[in-house]
């Protein structure tokens, strides 16, 4: 009998829903579905205050990494997982782009994010937020005094000292040869001086981080992570810290900006827009620096106190065109294998 | 009418398991297999054979599987034999202990063994392990130790001693005795165990990438990077039917040799295998150092504060990180629930299957024994992706369901089942189930009240096995989309270890032993319920 009935209740809930989708012009009752990457976090209390604005209700699938989600987009793309996506970078936006996964949606709120963040006039994706991956140095490790430049990595006084990630496997290793192609007259040159100076290579950030890098009791003491780790070194510290241990190569970042885009193919376009506006409030922005540990890309939004004293942000980061970026990838991958891994 | 029940049991016996099969695996594998080969299928292959690299990556992948199962077989045979020869309840400890490590995830593992190496200078110099073939070795005989110990043990340990004492008493020596008289009769057991220990290594994706270092590719890893990193689903898919292709023809090797001259057993007796105190405390040496080391240093960095040792991550887990939708407790029921349901699913259809597998027709069971192996040798990205695009049509737009996680799970687990209980189930002894059919019994009361008591020891193994299977996540799972809210442990963990800072670490490595506690408790908890039915064979 209770079988029954919850059944009955889960006939009628769809029923609400059917009826609920029909009816373009009330948002009141819509659900709708966010596709993110794993690392995208929002608060119940955020969801609610949403839910509780505009009646609609919100589930939230993730799909593993942004390779992964981007490409399992493309391969359901017309009969979309859900409404709207959250986490395309702009390593990947193009791809996506290319495939057509987006329909277009002006946020109502685009007017108050930052110059620079923006990078689709069509509108088919909005910023979200933006951070810097970067080469990390442990303060009391690095050998000859912290290094300043990208240069000073293929010093011989700083050989055998930096671990990267593969570009064929990770995120921020793709980042920062992306980085290095950008900020170097020869990136190919340049990673030969790598490999000369005994650059070490892992296939993912963990390993790289915990298994190779100071802090988790390897030799290394530069590796490339993000310039918010040091912040994140100090907030997760085990026992408190005034300084982070780590600092910051400002001359080796690569941008990274997270976009959201309503999905072609949803039933509930008018609820997708609503939610990316949503996802440029204050009541959402300001939760991102302590969540995911990259900035907001709401100008007015507010940084907690452990973000301004110890996350870093670099004053001319490297970037390159998304096109650029989708049309050269294979190949520069391919040719960074042969310099590095062969 | 009893006719028409026996029929009926049949039917449901078959078309259990084979619509599972043909629903969440051989539809959504040849759906993407279709896709990514639809257009330009053969250019795929043509491109894949004139690769160097492919043609490396394939010989790797095959030669460290192969040598991965012969070092794990060698390590854990003898330990199977001492686990067959003590008493029940220290033989179900053992049996749940030596399942821990199978459920670890590797990033937490491979972060583990390197530790081990930098501590006793296997890092640099001279003898350097990090990022070898011989750490991949290591790690994998430490993942699959298990299977064998569990599987081959329980067999074991079903086994009649009296022939072993007969060959002793006739003067054979103890060598002579095990490889001519236990060895042969291990058979069964050790073939199927093996076979699974090799699709594992077969398939292995974050030991080779992590441990392995990036210059090391496998058909799985290679898979994962034309899929995902660069969206080109045709060589994936070329890729996928290589690994099919391979996977097929091993198992239908092992069960060639598998069917040969099964020995039987009439009654479950200790097997009275002659075991030196040397050859035990060597083993018991190798098992400590290669489970226990790994182990010992995790909950040392679990209870690592600072400088000094304490609680304080554990206590942390029932507190929400700004980096977890919810706390790592929650995770963790949610984990212990789909493993529940995971293992139930395995358990009824590996159990039917099985049945199929040693009574049904020839070409049933042809089919279900290489339909039920072959989603253990599957890239997770063929299955995840291939249900994706099968089952988004209702009334099977499944791809969002919370069903689709146990089910996922629960295909890896049934292999596990099947290949543990149909070995048991093939050496009941005929004259067994002669005997009570003379005595009037029908048939299905015969497999009531023969097969299924019998069955059982088997199922235990099996089932211990498919619930650490959905406890560690393996396969299809990272590859399906999943509610945020239903964050499951070792995805906690994950994303724990993905941000800096010493406490999400510390919290992780909590994570991870409470993981492995709670794996061996399931297990226990599983076989002891086989105890109370033991009396019934």
């Amino acid at each position: 009998m209770h079988r029954i009935a919850h059944f009955l209740a889960v006939v009628v809930a769809l029923g609400v829903t059917v009826a609920a989708c029909a009816d373009d012009e009330s948002l009141d009752g819509m659900s709708i579905t966010v596709l993110a990457h794993d690392s995208f976090v929002i608060s119940e209390d955020a969801l609610a205050a949403f839910t509780a604005q505009t009646g609609i209700s919100v589930s939230i699938q993730t799909l593993g990494d942004t390779g992964t989600m981007v490409s399992e987009a493309i391969l359901t793309a017309g009969n979309p997982l859900g409404d709207v996506m959250f986490g395309i970078d702009n390593t990947f936006l193009q791809r996506g782009l290319d495939a057509d996964l987006f329909e277009a949606y002006e946020s109502t709120n685009l007017g108050g994010v930052r110059a620079g963040l923006d990078l689709d006039p069509e509108h088919r994706v909005t910023p979200i937020d933006f951070g810097d991956v970067c080469v990390n140095y442990w303060i009391d490790a690095v050998p000859h005094g912290v290094p300043t430049s990208l240069e000073d990595l293929t010093d011989p006084a700083n050989a055998g000292q930096l671990v990267v990630e593969s570009p064929e496997t990770s995120s921020p290793g793709l980042a920062f040869l992306l980085a290095t192609i950008a900020a170097t007259a020869d990136w190919e040159q340049y990673w030969t001086d790598l490999v000369e100076n005994g650059v070490s290579v892992t296939s993912g950030w963990e390993d790289a981080y915990y298994g190779e890098f100071v802090a988790g009791g390897g030799d290394r003491s530069m590796v490339v992570s993000y310039a918010s780790s040091p912040a994140a070194e100090v907030f997760f510290a085990a026992e408190p810290m005034d300084a982070p241990p780590t600092g910051v190569l400002l001359d080796s970042c690569f941008r990274q900006i997270e976009f959201a885009g309503v999905l072609a193919g949803t039933q509930n376009a008018a609820g997708a827009g609503a939610f990316i506006d949503f996802l440029l409030t204050p009541r959402f922005q300001e939760e991102i620096p302590l969540s995911m540990f990259v900035f907001p890309a709401l100008e007015a939004a507010k940084l907690p106190q452990e973000f301004l004293d110890h996350a870093q942000l670099a004053d001319s980061p490297h970037l390159l065109d998304p096109a650029e970026i989708e049309a050269n990838r294979d190949a520069w991958v391919d040719r960074w294998v042969e310099i590095v891994l062969r | 009418m009893v006719t028409v029940t026996s029929r009926l049991t049949r039917w449901v016996t078959v078309l259990v398991p084979g619509a599972f099969l043909a629903l969440f695996f051989i539809y959504p594998v040849v759906s993407v297999l279709g896709r990514g080969l639809g257009r330009d299928g053969l250019d795929a292959f043509s491109d894949l054979a004139s690769s160097g690299r492919i043609r490396d990556t394939i010989w790797f992948t095959v030669w460290q599987a192969v040598v991965s199962t012969a070092i794990t077989v060698a390590v854990a045979l003898p330990a199977a034999g001492i686990v067959a020869r003590l008493s029940g309840r220290r033989q179900r400890l053992v049996r749940a202990l030596v399942t821990v490590p199978f459920v670890l995830p590797t990033v937490v593992v491979a972060g583990a063994f390197e530790g081990l190496f930098d501590r006793f200078g296997l890092d640099s110099g001279a003898i350097r392990l990090r990022h070898t073939v011989w750490a991949v070795l290591l790690a994998h005989v430490f993942f699959n130790y298990a299977v064998i110990v569990r599987a081959v043990g329980s067999y074991w340990s079903g086994l009649d001693g009296r022939l072993e004492d007969q060959a002793r008493i006739l003067g054979a020596s103890r060598w002579q005795t095990f490889r001519e008289i236990t060895l042969p009769r291990l058979r069964p057991a050790l073939l199927a165990s093996s076979a699974i220990v090799f699709l594992f290594s077969f398939t292995s994706f974050g030991v080779v990438l992590i441990l392995g270092g990036p210059r090391r590719s496998t058909i799985e890893t290679e898979i994962y990077r034309f899929a995902v990193t660069r969206s080109d689903l045709s060589s994936a898919a070329a890729m996928a039917v290589v690994q099919l292709v391979a996977v097929l023809a091993l198992i239908m090797v092992t069960t060639r040799l598998e069917r040969r001259r099964p020995v039987t057993v009439a009654q479950p007796q200790r097997a009275s295998l002659a075991v030196t105190r040397r050859w035990l405390g060597a083993n018991v040496l190798v098992a400590m150092l290669l489970l226990g080391a790994p182990i010992g240093t995790l909950i040392e960095r679990s209870v690592s504060v600072g400088d000094r040792y304490g609680l304080d991550n554990y206590r942390a887990l029932g507190e929400r990180v700004q980096q977890l939708p919810a706390p790592a407790t929650t995770a963790l029921w949610n984990s212990l629930v789909f493993a529940v349901v995971a293992t139930s699913i395995a358990s009824v259809v590996g159990m039917l299957a099985s049945v199929v597998v040693v009574h049904g027709t020839r070409w049933l069971r042809h089919i279900f024994d290489l339909g039920l192996t072959l989603p253990l040798g599957t890239s997770a990205v063929t299955i995840g992706f291939g249900i994706l695009i099968a089952l988004d049509e209702p009334p099977l737009d499944l791809r969002t369901s919370w069903w689709i996680v146990p089910i996922a799970h629960a295909l890896v687990g049934i292999p596990f089942v099947v290949r543990s209980v149909v070995p048991v189930l093939r050496a009941i002894d005929p004259s067994l189930r002669e005997a009570a059919a003379v005595l009037g019994a029908a048939p299905g009361r015969v497999r009531r009240e023969i097969d299924v008591p019998i069955g059982l020891r088997g199922l235990v193994v099996g089932a211990g096995f498919a619930f650490a299977v959905s406890l560690g996540e393996f396969g299809a799972t990272s590859f399906i989309p999943r509610r945020a809210d239903l964050l499951t442990a070792p995805v906690a963990l994950f994303r724990l270890l993905g941000t800096p800072g010493e406490q999400l670490r510390g919290q992780a490595m909590a994570l991870a032993v409470i993981i492995m506690v709670m794996v061996a408790a399931a297990v226990l908890l599983i076989e002891s319920a086989r105890s109370s039915n033991e009396g019934s064979i």
